[in-house]
């Protein structure tokens, strides 16, 4: 039997593993071999990540009742100064237990999916290598115990993102979407590390452990101050920052959408369940530091999360690309954790918003992958994401159907499906702290509801399909098993006690269910659901009326509030044009200019002067007589 | 262990290639003295390993010492302490790295591959030197053959741009110099030793005239702003072997002898023109970093990126912490390895596609994958992605900095960090048009690396990837000694 | 009052030799009259020599031995000189010193 160190230390070893077997022999490993070695190894981790994790939430996670974070490996990698040091370490809590299982579970569903999805592709060893290395960074992110070491697998996440999305390297548009989202996450990511430096220099560690120690238990000992702010406000707002960026919040979003030009299971491990919930990670795994020392920053990134759930919301309700829109959701998802996590406090009752954020994740990560899965194959059928090209699918793919159907009742909070449970929780939480939050998201809730069933309604129904393939709509049984599996997660997932495992202080808190409560959310969803349906099965003027009606906000919506093109603004034109044009031009010009200036006036001065080396030997001789007596003259007069 | 022996096997080497005519025997020679070479680095740092356990913190090991001109106090005193081993092992990788992509020059073999051995002849004899007198010969010895390589060997403007280069490092070379002179002379104790140097309180008003001396004269080596115009111009000019050299181990020539000469000896200067060292090297990285974004030549553009990555060095040493003088120097070592792999891997490409110019590539990876990837991992090794040794470098730095608690460090450190992003710019523009998109017509043929490319490449990200995955023991290494200067600057 | 000849006065004729070799230097054209000059210069030196050595260190023999090694060098001189000529003679036909300004700048 295998000590808990080393399965640990297997969980992450074996994708890394898989990684580098698969990268560097990826020309010899004939494909469907590949896929099969890389999903079997993905299995064992699997296995050992609900192994450990389910052991630390039943058995040895808990003293005294409370859970308590522990570290099962420590190694010292690089030691900074004499306090500060990255180590390599595994933590392990609730949430990161709660994340070594989605992780490694959306991560094996993918594995699974992609072999039927991505078989006709050429380089499906390299694509196995990348998934494996993601997955290798993702869990390393999740169970790491230093920020450093957080930072590192934050960095390597970024780059597996990058080369999957930029997969198909032959697509203009794949590559300008990779550096794109590479491009936008580090500029957040320059955040974090600022405030990784600063938040290390006043704590004094790097090691999540002491630092929210030292954090929580004597947040007046902080001295500097910067612009009259304390410089851990200031560490933990930068911080935030690199957590929006991954996170694709308002306004570091722009990525994200672009992001879907990847292979579409890699947007469903990626760019939906996993990798872009990074930031609402980030925020839980130092929650304690934010909601003792800095509340009203929480506060702050409370709101930042509302507008971003209800500026995604609104940006897709207009779109009309299937990926695009599930980006958008993801994003408008992503704006609700956080948002509940604003609206939370440390320890007890009122740390029911980290709670039923880390909820929300866990749900969000099995429902959002279900969808994206269901759109993976759809597109796999037929062969375009535009929303247009598809209709009355419901009878050619019938799993799908059902599946889709199962994800959009999720993310819409019907009862009793899986988004519900988590959205009424946060909703609570909302409600009981900061109502302006709480009629947003509501709001938000209606929108939801709308947006993902103009999609369903127009993918599965109505006009019949034009059949141009010979086979049947829905995939093989590997595209259909994880299908299957997401599908009986999303509506069995919310009755988990999760409270009892997940809590801001590691005590078990206990959620109660309020009927009437949940009247409200649910009645809003339902009308969105609702007029969805009436829009669709109304005739097409009735959808123009509207849209005319609305006009210009309907055009700026479906222009994405054109931050986009504000972003290229400020790049393309002032960037380039009025610091990096400049500099190359200085240096072209002015220290450039300066050195070769200096060497034609060294051999302008010489030729000058050259023409007293005539090559007259009299002359010279004339000269040298004229020097000695000017010398002997010289030394005659002045010797004394 | 004898350390002379380090300048004896290149020297060997050297005298043996110019005896011997047949052509390929040459590049074997060059080839085996150059692994002879590295695999005495690395006994080396082994041998210190033990010497260290025996005898414990030491300045020195492995000291040596002959009188030489003994009237002026000149002596042959040789030594090495975690800095040097940790640059001698730079150089040994990117020598046998060059040698083996110099395989193909037909022009004058025997003198090029006699070049590239004195070069690295001068280069251990500079980190080897315990003696001013001696350590400024050996730069002498290395700054030569860089002006023969880039004026015999090199291309496009090259006449131009080796007059450059010689030039400016000449100017570098004439203000050490003078400062060592002034060392000499006022430091009240006449003498070139390095340990009898360390040893004296040199008057604070002769610090504040040698420190800028000699900074500024190593920092012309190291692209110190606004002395970085020969890098440019000399790197795009120089054969491959040479611009590998020249980013590889030239310009660590300048970092460390701001290190080990003006930081070390002149403690009181170094603390003066903290400030202004910062600003520069500050300026350095960040307008490095902008104009690399505006590089359309692939050589260019890591000539550019090397100044920015250059003042990383510098802005350590201004920081005047332990940590970030640790950085410094895993800096260079980083860096050497890192842009000697850009320039072979520029190389390889420019000898099959015969442009250099970033627009008119595209889709190398379909037909080149290995040199492709090649090219995507040194990429994101200059932007600093963990698990590759500029990450590793930069975080030091950057830790070390941060420890600096007054407000101009601070801000230089952030404006720092800030060319990390540019630098992601810039780099993800040459790899996206270079190596991906779609392919073009004319490059449908080419193939992909031969033997000594792939070695060339191998020991390179060898070297990378060691210090990215597991840099523990090269800090263990240059620690010790950065400690040691560390505390002679923290003196009163 | 008899005419003993003392050191002013030697020194007085190598003064007037060397200006009139000097003078020669710098006026002919002919290079074999200009070597003749530098002749002139010399010996008017070894007169010096001579001179300084009979009338100030009469007992020391260094002026002697200068003499003779500066006679044994302008013997050298000279044969290397004109080989020299010669050669230019060959290229240029002529030895007129002004034709042969090749190595200036």
């Amino acid at each position: 039997m295998m000590t808990l160190q080393q399965m640990i230390l297997l969980i992450p070893g074996i994708p890394l593993f898989a990684f580098l077997m698969l990268g560097l022999f990826s020309k010899k490993i004939p494909g469907n071999y590949a896929a099969t070695a890389g999903t079997i190894l993905m299995g064992v981790t699997t296995v050992l990540s609900c192994f450990v994790a389910f052991g630390y939430f039943t058995a040895f996670g808990k003293i005294d009742g409370i859970y308590q974070p522990m570290i099962p490996f420590l190694y010292h990698w690089l030691p900074l100064t004499d306090l500060l040091e990255i180590n390599m370490g595994i933590l392990l809590d609730p949430i990161s237990a709660l994340m070594l299982f989605v992780v490694s579970f959306i991560s094996l569903m993918v594995h699974i999916y992609s072999m039927a999805y991505m078989k006709d592709e050429s380089r499906i060893a390299v694509y196995y290598a990348f998934l494996s290395l993601f997955t290798f960074a993702m869990l390393g992110l999740v169970m790491a115990s230093n920020i450093f070491q957080l930072y590192i697998f934050w960095e390597l996440v970024g780059l597996s993102s990058f080369l999957l999305i930029g997969f198909y390297y032959q697509k203009p548009a794949a590559v300008r979407a990779a550096k794109k989202a590479f491009i936008v996450t580090r500029f957040a990511d320059l955040g974090m590390l600022i405030g990784i430096l600063i938040i290390s220099y006043e704590g004094k560690s790097l090691d999540f452990i002491s630092l929210i120690d030292h954090f929580t238990n004597s947040p007046q000992q902080i001295s500097g101050t910067f612009l009259g702010i304390a410089s851990l406000q200031w560490a933990l707002a930068l911080i935030f920052i690199g957590g929006a960026g991954k996170s694709a919040l308002f306004p570091l979003h722009i990525w994200l959408p672009d992001a879907m030009e990847g292979p579409t299971p890699v947007s469903a491990l990626i760019h939906a369940a996993t990798m872009v919930v990074a930031g609402v990670f980030l925020i839980a795994r130092l929650f304690p530091v934010y909601a003792i020392a800095a509340p009203v920053l929480l506060e702050g990134i409370g709101y930042v999360g509302a507008l971003t759930a209800l500026f995604a919301a609104i940006i897709a309700c207009t779109q009309t690309d299937i990926k695009r829109i599930l980006a958008y959701s993801t994003m408008s998802q992503i704006g609700y954790m956080i948002l509940a996590l604003g609206v939370a406090g440390y320890g007890a009752e009122s740390g029911l918003g980290f709670t039923a954020s880390l909820f929300h994740l866990f749900t969000h990560a099995l429902f959002k992958a279900l969808l994206f899965l269901c759109a993976g194959a759809i597109i796999h059928y037929v062969h375009s994401n535009e929303m247009r090209d598809m209709g009355g699918l419901k009878k050619l793919m019938p799993i799908t159907h059902l599946c889709f159907l199962i994800g959009c009742l999720a993310i819409a909070g019907i009862p009793p499906f899986a988004g519900f449970f988590s959205k009424e929780e946060m909703l609570f939480a909302a409600y009981q702290h900061n109502r302006i939050i709480y009629f947003v998201s509501l709001f938000t809730a209606g929108l939801t509801a709308f947006y993902m069933f103009r999609l369903y309604f127009s993918i599965f129904w109505n006009k019949p399909f034009q059949q141009h393939h010979s086979h049947h709509g829905e995939g093989g049984p590997a595209m259909m098993l994880p299908l299957i599996v997401l599908g009986i997660g999303s509506v069995s997932a919310g009755f988990i006690p999760f409270g009892k495992w997940v809590s801001s202080d590691g005590r078990p808190l206990i959620s109660h269910f309020h009927l009437s409560f949940s009247i409200l959310p649910v009645l809003l969803s339902l009308a969105g659901i609702a007029i969805a349906a009436f829009y669709f099965f109304k005739k097409k003027e009735t959808v123009e009326t509207t849209v005319n009606a609305m006009g210009g906000l309907f055009r700026v919506a479906k222009g994405k509030f054109y931050i986009d093109e504000i972003y290229q603004f400020v790049t393309k034109k002032i960037i380039f044009n009025f610091i990096a044009k400049p500099a190359a031009w200085i240096d072209k010009n002015l220290i450039d200019g300066l050195v070769n200036a200096m060497g034609n006036s060294t051999v302008s001065l010489s030729n000058h002067i050259k023409g007293i080396q005539s090559g007259k030997i009299q002359m010279y001789a004339g000269i040298f007589l004229i020097g000695v007596i000017g010398l002997a003259i010289l030394a005659i007069y002045y010797w004394n | 262990m004898n350390v002379s022996l380090f300048l004896w096997v290149p020297l060997a080497t050297a005298l043996l290639l110019l005896l011997i005519r047949n052509i390929h025997l040459v590049r074997v020679v060059a080839l085996i003295g150059s692994v002879i070479q590295a695999f005495l680095c690395i006994f080396l740092y082994f041998m210190y390993l033990k010497e260290r356990a025996r005898i414990g913190d030491a300045f020195m090991y492995f000291e040596q010492q002959f009188n030489w001109f003994p009237s002026l106090g000149i002596s042959y005193h040789v030594g090495v302490d975690g800095i040097s081993i940790a640059m001698m092992l730079l150089t040994s990788f990117v020598v046998i790295a060059g040698v083996l992509m110099s395989w193909r020059v037909e022009k004058m073999t025997r003198e090029f591959f006699f070049l590239l051995i004195l070069l690295s002849l001068g280069a251990y004899g500079f980190f080897l030197s315990l003696d001013l007198f001696l350590l400024f010969f050996f730069l002498e010895v290395a700054v030569i053959p860089k002006y023969l390589l880039i004026g015999i060997w090199g291309s496009g403007n090259r006449k131009y741009s080796a007059n450059k280069l010689a030039l400016m490092l000449m100017m570098g070379s004439a203000l050490i110099l003078v400062g060592i002179l002034g060392l000499y002379f006022l430091s009240g104790k006449p003498g070139f030793d390095i340990t009898q140097l360390k040893a004296t309180d040199v008057p604070e008003k002769v610090q504040q005239v040698c420190f800028p001396l000699l900074f500024i004269g190593f920092g012309v080596f190291t692209a110190l702003f606004p002395f970085h115009t020969w890098v440019p111009d000399g790197h795009s000019s120089a054969p491959t072997a040479g611009s590998m050299f020249l980013a590889g181990i030239s310009m660590k020539l300048g970092g460390y002898g701001c290190l080990r000469v003006a930081c070390f000896l002149l403690p009181a200067g170094a603390k003066a023109f903290a400030e202004p060292i910062i600003i520069l090297s500050t300026i350095a990285i960040i307008y490095g970093a902008f104009a690399t974004m505006m590089q359309k030549d692939l050589k260019y553009l890591n000539a550019y990126s090397s100044i920015s990555h250059c003042g990383f060095v510098l802005l350590g040493l201004g920081m005047l912490t332990q940590t970030a003088y640790t950085g410094a120097v895993l800096q260079m070592v980083s860096h050497g390895l890192m842009t000697a792999l850009f320039f072979a891997v520029i190389g390889m490409i420019y000898e099959r596609t015969h442009t250099r110019t970033i627009s008119e590539m595209g889709g190398l990876l379909k037909v080149m994958p290995m040199a492709s990837v090649l090219l995507i991992i040194v990429g994101m090794c200059s932007l600093g992605l963990p698990g590759l040794s500029g990450f590793v470098a930069e975080m030091t730095i950057f830790t070390g900095a941060w420890q600096n608690n007054t407000i101009l460090p601070r801000v230089a450190t952030v404006l720092a960090c800030m060319s990390i992003v540019v630098t992601a710019v810039y780099i993800l523009r040459a790899v996206g048009s270079v190596v991906m998109g779609p392919l073009k017509e004319k490059y449908q043929s080419l193939t992909d690396m031969v033997w000594y490319e792939k070695w060339a490449a191998f020991v390179l990200l060898l070297g990378i990837l060691i210090m990215g995955v597991a840099p523990g023991w090269l800090v263990a290494l240059i620690k010790p000694a950065t400690q040691l200067i560390m505390q002679k600057i923290q003196q009163p | 009052m008899t005419l003993e000849p003392g050191l002013y006065h030697l020194l007085t004729i190598s003064t007037g030799l060397f200006f009139i070799g000097v003078y020669g230097f710098l006026t002919r054209k002919n290079l074999v009259t200009m070597l003749m000059s530098i002749e002139l210069i010399l010996n008017s030196v070894n007169l010096n020599f001579i001179a300084f050595n009979k009338y100030l260190w009469p007992h020391r023999l260094d002026g002697v031995f200068f003499t003779l090694f500066v006679i044994a060098i302008a013997a050298a001189e000279a044969a290397v000189a004109i080989s020299i000529v010669i050669n230019i003679y060959r290229n240029n036909r002529s030895i007129n010193v002004e034709q042969t300004e090749e190595m200036k700048y």
